[in-house]
């Protein structure tokens, strides 16, 4: 079967509810795990690595929770495929790069992903839409438990997990989150907060887009040590930053519609503008754009536009998914033009934002007028 | 400004990273910065990139020169330095000594603390179980107790047949 036929679509998995995710907008926790006796992926020849393939799928495949599940060598997959896979943050740029002797297997829902023979020779990650990082974790211990049953994993008892990087040792867990800050952006207090979080020893990254820099006001917050503190631990400290994180987000939220109602109402309606009536936009100005857009969903200015649609679109306007509509091979500035008509259409008819003077920035769910 | 791996090209991409209270630089050529994964946000963190550049000087001091090569993989310090990996799991034990500083700066702590394999729990709890019966013989055989002290040693046969099952999967 093919990847496209696989995957869900951008509009369910948009659709998926998870707590507090008006700013939450992913919760992902990853294990790194070796084999013992064989070479790190990195330095192993290919004939290893092949080896290693042959011995963790089909360990990887028998798990009941990965019934059904999309598996594949590397090699098999084309790049607009592999692209697809990273934009839905499935795997990462590196492993898109490998060829033979890798491979990927993750269930329908998109929930559970193993990455075999990346920079280790298993990356397994649970991912959970909203905050759960309890859950996220809880399902990849399981996952490891079995795992381990059937594979032997590289351990000592002094370093734990032996990881291809030192940086991963230990436990070998990485547990994050993708969070919306518009609200923090805006009130440029997003420094601060990124220079209090990485004090903690945690790590602040863009997600979409180059280096450090944040398109879509989209931040993953990470934890960096795995040798020395236990899972549980680490999730726990996350959790208790991320909240945090989120209360500094409605605060500043509340307090610009507050000081500044009409700086924000502009950058919403500018947002909109140009969404709607653009000719041809790039993907980076889209994101900035729809993070806006969200952000005026979040405030209650549009009444009769859910937020799922926005976060579809943040899907579906990355330059793979948009690739994929259109069989012949797109250049940049041809993307620009079919993305700007994806969103005019898409964007038809959606009011433009009203701005509510006397509402309460924390709006239900969904308005009913 | 050359690029601080492959000290060839200019470097165009430069990068800084607050951790803590430490401040890291890097600058990087386009190949390199391509090469080393900078442009995925998802996967690159600085400190992986670091690692590979400023430490293996501490592994070289530490390990007493560039010569050492790991007996598992071959792997040299060279290698570390230039892909900021290790080659396979013993890597560890061979570079011991120059890893111990880099983890100390770079984690909370140098021992592991968290979930371990439950075979290995399992033999580690038995290898305690073991002990104690050890010492419940030897007291029995002190006192002259010696039906006390067949009851224990076949306990003790039981465990250690169980360690055995374990080791051998």
């Amino acid at each position: 079967m093919s990847i496209h036929e696989f995957l869900v679509s951008p509009a369910e998995m948009a659709r998926r509810e998870g707590p507090h995710n008006r700013i939450v907008m992913s919760s992902r926790v990853r294990l790194a795990r070796n084999l013992k006796g064989l070479a790190f992926p990195g330095w192993a020849k290919k004939v290893e690595r092949i080896k290693a393939l042959e011995m963790i799928r089909p360990a990887v495949e028998a798990l009941p929770q990965l019934g059904g599940a999309f598996s594949q060598s590397m090699d098999n997959m084309t790049v607009l495929e592999k692209n697809i896979l990273v934009e839905r943050h499935l795997i990462s740029r590196e492993h898109a790069a490998k060829t033979a002797g890798s491979g990927l297997v993750f269930n329908r829902e998109e929930s559970l992903c193993v990455m075999i023979n990346e920079e280790d020779h298993l990356r397994m990650q649970a991912l959970r839409p909203g905050l759960q990082l309890k859950q996220a974790w809880a399902t990849i211990d399981q996952i490891d438990s079995k795992l381990e049953k059937r594979l032997e994993y590289a351990f000592s008892t002094n370093l734990g997990y032996l990881t291809a990087c030192p940086t991963n040792l230990g436990t070998g867990i990485r547990v994050s989150a993708m969070l919306h800050l518009p609200g923090l952006v805006l009130a440029e207090q997003i420094n601060q907060i990124i220079q209090a979080v990485n004090k903690l020893g945690l790590a602040v990254r863009g997600l979409y887009g180059e280096g450090t820099e944040a398109l879509g006001n989209v931040f993953q917050v990470s934890n960096q040590m795995t040798l020395g503190e236990s899972e549980a631990d680490i999730v726990e400290k996350l959790n208790k930053v991320l909240s945090q994180i989120i209360e500094h987000e409605e605060n500043s939220r509340s307090t610009l519609v507050e000081k500044k109602p009409k700086a924000v109402y502009n950058h919403i309606g500018r947002a909109y503008g140009t969404l709607a009536n653009a000719h041809s936009i790039s993907s980076k100005e889209t994101m900035n754009l729809l993070s806006m857009m969200r952000l005026g969903v979040d405030l209650g200015l549009f009444p009769d536009l859910e937020r799922w649609l926005v976060d579809e679109l943040f899907i579906v306007t990355q330059p793979a998914h948009l690739q994929k509509l259109h069989s012949e091979k797109l250049s940049a500035e041809e993307r620009d033009l079919l993305r700007a008509d994806m969103l005019r259409e898409r964007l038809r008819d959606v009011k433009r934002p009203k701005p509510r003077p006397n509402a309460p920035t924390m709006l239900p769910e969904k308005s009913s007028n | 400004m050359l690029c601080c791996i492959c000290k060839e090209k200019e470097a165009k991409v430069h990068l800084t990273q607050i951790v803590g209270e430490k401040m890291q630089k890097v600058d990087l050529c386009e190949e390199c910065a391509k090469h080393k994964g900078v442009n995925d946000p998802a996967g690159f963190s600085l400190a992986d990139l670091l690692l590979g550049l400023g430490a293996s000087q501490e592994m070289e001091q530490a390990a007493g020169g560039p010569e050492i090569k790991c007996p598992g993989c071959g792997f040299t310090q060279a290698d570390f330095k230039k892909a900021g990996r290790l080659g396979c799991s013993e890597c560890y034990v061979t570079f011991a000594d120059g890893l111990e500083a880099l983890l100390k700066s770079m984690h909370k702590g140098t021992k592991h603390v968290g979930k371990i394999p439950q075979a290995l729990q399992q033999s580690r709890d038995l290898s305690e179980k073991l002990k104690s019966l050890q010492k419940k013989l030897d007291k029995a055989v002190a006192e002259e107790d010696f039906e006390q002290a067949a009851v224990v040693r076949d306990e003790m046969k039981v465990m250690k047949d169980k360690l055995g099952d374990l080791a051998t999967p």
